[in-house]
């Protein structure tokens, strides 16, 4: 897969910030990349972790994509963001990790009835809660980061890959597309399906109170 | 005319790109007012809009302990050069690069070790021994001798023929009576000493050497 990406629209290349870290890089100044990759490493560690669903597998990838996108600075041409450059480097090496290493996958929410001939976008919603929104505080809550994880790590790969590029990583649809080499359409019906199933999971998390019980304050005791 | 939404699963085949902002002006019209009068597609589209928004945080986005100092001590030991920019060979290079070094080892140690063994008298080739020359062998050996050679076991099963059958048939010199073909027919150099010990054996032994004149 290459590793060009054009962009539609040239001001979508990446920050000032970005460009006067790279040209420091492009000119010999190695030390700088670091700080330049810095404010990505938590993206390109969840696009090896969607990919490749091991902790140590994604650091490892993570690294590698690292390394490969240093060794390759001089390629980059500012046509794309630096992050989405950095995400599809990424995604590339997990995703050829993953061929040469591939193991048995746990099954996902969805394998059971992904019959050959069902569409992708034929899933239906299953539970109709009363939603409100769900505050972002709710984030701070480890318990709360490690319930919606475990219901992401649920989805078949195919949808997972999509989500996290999309939602997570905020890859634009054609991005996310030529990332992971499919097409929009594709893109577009995988992840309404994601989203609709991470939906019914997070209902189920709702009715159990996952996102209603507040951290304690502070001086207060539970007793 | 906007053509109206016939059903909730309609209104759901949509609501992902009603979510990105991706159905034109009047679709959008035409699905606000079917949430405003469907719960069922409501609860769909705030718990889409839920997962939207939980997932999107960076706070999601986690690093196991001590990613950030893995990340930036390797990222250090590449750009200081003392890790080959063509990091992806590293994995099976320097692997085979101790292999190879080990079997080099290996070979050498090999070589010093069983350098005398290949130069053993007894393991001499006859190369040099004229083909034509007459010799002679016998049952329970595989050396081939001079006629007349005092080291010819079990002389009374002695048969002649020539040296080149005797090298065909698996029959090696007489390091005694045939010993001036194989002094030129060392294998390496030789040794120090190595044609003085071989005349004080001969004498020892009181064995006259036997030359190509007398055999």
């Amino acid at each position: 897969m290459a590793l060009n990406i054009t962009a539609k629209n040239p001001e979508q290349a990446g920050s000032a910030r970005d460009a006067d870290l790279i040209a420091k890089v492009q000119s010999g100044q190695h030390e700088s990349f670091y700080e330049l990759v810095r404010p990505y490493e938590r993206r390109v560690y969840a696009a090896a972790l969607a990919i490749l669903r091991n902790e140590q597998d994604a650091e490892d990838a993570a690294q590698e994509a690292m390394l490969k996108a240093f060794a390759n600075i001089r390629k980059f041409r500012a046509e794309a963001r630096f992050s989405t450059w950095l995400i599809q480097i990424t995604v590339n090496e997990a995703l050829m990790r993953r061929r040469r290493e591939r193991t048995v996958v746990m099954e996902g929410i969805d394998d059971h009835h992904s019959g050959a001939g069902e569409a992708e976008s034929d899933y239906a919603p299953r539970d109709f809660a009363d939603w409100r929104e769900i505050p972002s505080e709710a984030l701070e809550r480890k318990e709360v980061r490690q319930r919606l994880a475990e219901a992401l790590a649920t989805l078949d790969e195919k949808y997972r890959q999509v989500f996290v590029l999309r939602d997570m990583e905020h890859l634009n649809i054609q991005e996310t597309a030529e990332a992971l080499g499919i097409t929009v359409a594709s893109v577009k019906t995988r992840l309404l399906r994601a989203r609709l199933m991470l939906r019914d999971l997070l209902a189920a998390g709702w009715e159990q109170g996952w996102f209603s019980r507040l951290p304690f304050e502070k001086g207060t005791k539970p007793w | 005319m906007v053509e109206s939404v016939r059903s909730c699963e309609e209104v759901w085949r949509e609501i992902s790109n009603y979510v990105d902002g991706e159905v034109d002006a009047a679709r959008r019209w035409e699905m606000d007012e079917h949430f405003k009068v469907c719960k069922r597609c409501a609860s769909v589209l705030a718990g889409t809009r839920n997962v939207v928004t939980l997932y999107g945080d960076e706070r999601m986005l986690d690093v196991p302990a001590g990613f950030s100092r893995r990340l930036e001590k390797r990222l250090a030991w590449n750009a200081s050069g003392r890790e080959p920019r063509w990091s992806s060979w590293s994995a099976w290079l320097m692997p085979a690069a101790a292999v190879v070094l080990i079997a080099a080892g290996v070979l050498l140690m090999n070589s010093l070790t069983f350098r005398n063994f290949i130069q053993s008298r007894h393991a001499q080739p006859g190369n040099n021994v004229p083909a034509d020359l007459v010799v002679v062998v016998s049952d329970g050996s595989k050396v081939f001798h001079v006629p007349g050679c005092p080291f010819i076991h079990d002389k009374a099963s002695e048969r002649t023929m020539t040296a080149k059958e005797a090298t065909r048939d698996g029959y090696v010199p007489c390091t005694r009576c045939l010993r001036q073909y194989l002094k030129t027919g060392l294998i390496g150099q030789p040794r120090v000493g190595d044609a003085d010990s071989a005349d004080v054996d001969a004498e020892d032994e009181g064995v006259e050497v036997l030359s190509k004149a007398g055999h």
